[in-house]
């Protein structure tokens, strides 16, 4: 199959590789896909507390080239945005950055769910934290 | 704690010395022809032109003889005489004949075949379409190292068996079954024993008559031939085996086979068998010892690769692995200067990892993991040990960026991992 030069730009040099700490309570982690389905990606995010702007990213990915470069563009884009601006972000216009043909748009689904997961995560890590600094004030 | 991993772009690959890229190392999907076989079917295009069914002049002599000379060379490589060959446009076709023509004309006596699901889609498909048409299929499932289990195929057999259909070599790991004591069962029940030897055929010893074939499919292009043709043995007596045939028209090939013959292609398969004659008992262990530096240097680089497969009973050129924590079209991406096949569902037309690998047991993950080399006539040792090196070098890198390896490596168990899959 002919990948764009994108999808080939983002396998041979992926951006953002690497974990950050899960228990951080600033990290939050969105694991989706299975290993039986042929794709697996974890996706992390660093949050200022302060301001909820995402202030780093990282991915690992087990996956086709495109999931690859799904995970590794999702990471680029949630970068410098707020929560709830990547909460936005549409499997859709990473199909469009990436010229996925129509066998590959689960890639880009993925990523998306990926993103979700990980704030989702780190909401609920919120939610939990909360309480517990008030408690401490 | 948090990690950065640099990866290591993918570079620019610079072949070494001795090496031309890309590496061709998919020769169970097809082999480049010998130049010999070609060299043999130049004629046959333009001076010696002529229909072989044209029996008044020189024109179709010329034809005649030529494929007559084909029949004998493919007779001789596989113990038959020469009016057991039925040339046909490949190893699907005769695998059609085979099945559709045995199953229609032993229809009084019975309608069960028995099959295996490890068989190709030529074989696999061909049954089901039998099945629509009231016949009754078995379809055996395989061991873990991919052989038949004989005790099985016994069991399975009963008086309404009239045909069992099993590959000779699979085409995806290489895993030769044990044909002769399959064709003995068959001949002890008075059963028809069809083989597609497609991958076998020019790589190990076929002897009709030693391992009790009845009716066997062969291929020109998976032996140094050309594309589009091939041809159906059909034994002539102990037992006489008949087929319908299933193409009807001028009554070539002994009715069984209609359509003029394509004499320069026939040619070919003739020359690629007085070939693989000559030099198939060489050949095998120079491939065999190829194989094997290439596994060796595969696994001595890298930890979690598993051989998909009997490592035993197996074609010398073929060598089926899993990389376990990477996706296969991933890793065909990072080796793209090196042609190979991989078992992935991203690398097929249905999404679906190999069912080959499947009914070995081998799981979904590691289906998705799998990469078949096949190692042929053409591939040198330089190669070999460049192949070996990308692959390591890849598996490497993409099992940095895999969330899989990394769990593993964290101890923990994937299996018991409840996946939040769609």
């Amino acid at each position: 199959m002919a990948y764009s030069d994108k999808v080939l730009d983002h396998y041979s040099n992926p951006r953002n590789v690497g974990s950050l700490d899960k228990n951080s309570s600033e990290v939050g982690t969105g694991l989706v896909g299975a290993p039986e389905c042929g794709d697996v990606m974890k996706l992390q995010i660093k949050v200022n507390p302060q301001t909820n702007v995402i202030e780093d990213a990282k991915f690992k990915t087990f996956g086709c080239g495109s999931a690859i470069a799904s995970s590794s563009l999702a990471t680029e884009w949630v970068k410098g945005k707020t929560v709830d601006e990547a909460l936005q972000i549409k499997n859709t216009e990473i199909v469009k950055e990436l010229s996925l043909p129509p066998v590959k748009i689960h890639c880009s689904v993925l990523a998306e769910d990926a993103i979700r997961a990980a704030i989702h995560d780190w909401k609920k890590k919120q939610d939990v934290a909360k309480p517990a600094t008030v408690a401490a004030q | 704690m948090s990690t950065d991993v640099k990866t290591i772009p993918q570079a620019e690959h610079i072949a070494p010395e001795g090496v031309k890229l890309p590496v061709y190392m998919d020769n169970h999907a097809t082999t480049p022809m010998d130049p010999r076989v070609l060299e043999e079917m130049l004629p046959y295009f333009m001076e010696k032109f002529g229909n072989a069914a044209s029996r008044n002049h020189s024109f179709g002599w010329a034809g005649e003889e030529g494929v007559e000379i084909a029949r004998e060379r493919v007779a001789k490589l596989v113990g038959a005489t020469t009016k057991e060959i039925i040339f046909t446009s490949g190893a699907t076709e005769s695998d059609n004949l085979a099945i559709k023509g045995v199953a229609e004309m032993y229809r009084e006596k019975g309608n069960h075949i028995i099959t295996a699901v490890t068989e190709h889609k030529a074989v696999l498909d061909t049954c089901k379409r039998l099945e629509k048409y009231g016949y009754r299929v078995t379809y055996l499932p395989v061991q873990k190292d991919g052989l038949v289990d004989l005790e099985e195929l016994k069991r399975a057999m009963d008086d309404k068996t009239i045909l069992v259909t099993i590959m000779w070599a699979n085409n995806e790991i290489g895993v030769l079954q044990p044909v002769a004591e399959i064709g003995k069962l068959c001949r002890e029940r008075g059963i028809i024993f069809h083989t597609d030897a497609t991958q076998a055929v020019g790589k190990v010893p076929v002897d009709v008559n030693k391992n009790n074939i009845d009716v066997m499919s062969i291929s020109a292009h998976k032996m140094y031939g050309p594309k589009g043709v091939g041809a159906l043995y059909v034994r002539r007596k102990n037992p006489r085996v008949q087929i319908s045939a299933i193409i009807d028209g001028g009554g070539h090939e002994r009715g069984m086979r209609s359509g003029t013959l394509n004499v320069p292609g026939i040619v070919g398969l003739g020359k690629a068998c007085a070939i693989a004659s000559e030099e198939m008992a060489k050949e095998a262990c120079h491939l065999a010892g190829l194989r094997n530096r290439l596994r060796d240097k595969i696994m001595g680089g890298l930890d979690e690769v598993y051989i998909n497969g009997s490592m035993e009973h197996r074609l010398p050129g073929n060598l089926n692995i899993s990389f376990a924590y990477v996706e296969g079209e991933s890793l065909l991406m990072g080796i793209n200067d090196i042609a190979v096949s991989s078992g992935s569902a991203c690398t097929s037309a249905t999404l679906e990892p190999s069912y080959v690998l499947k009914a070995l047991g081998t799981g979904d993950d590691l289906a998705h993991s799998s990469i078949r080399f096949g190692i042929g006539r053409f591939n040198t040792e330089a190669e070999v040990d460049y192949v070996a090196d990308r692959v390591v070098e890849t598996v490497t890198r993409l099992r940095e960026l895999s969330p899989l390896y990394e769990m593993a490596k964290e101890g923990v168990d994937l299996k018991s991992v409840k996946w939040a899959a769609e």
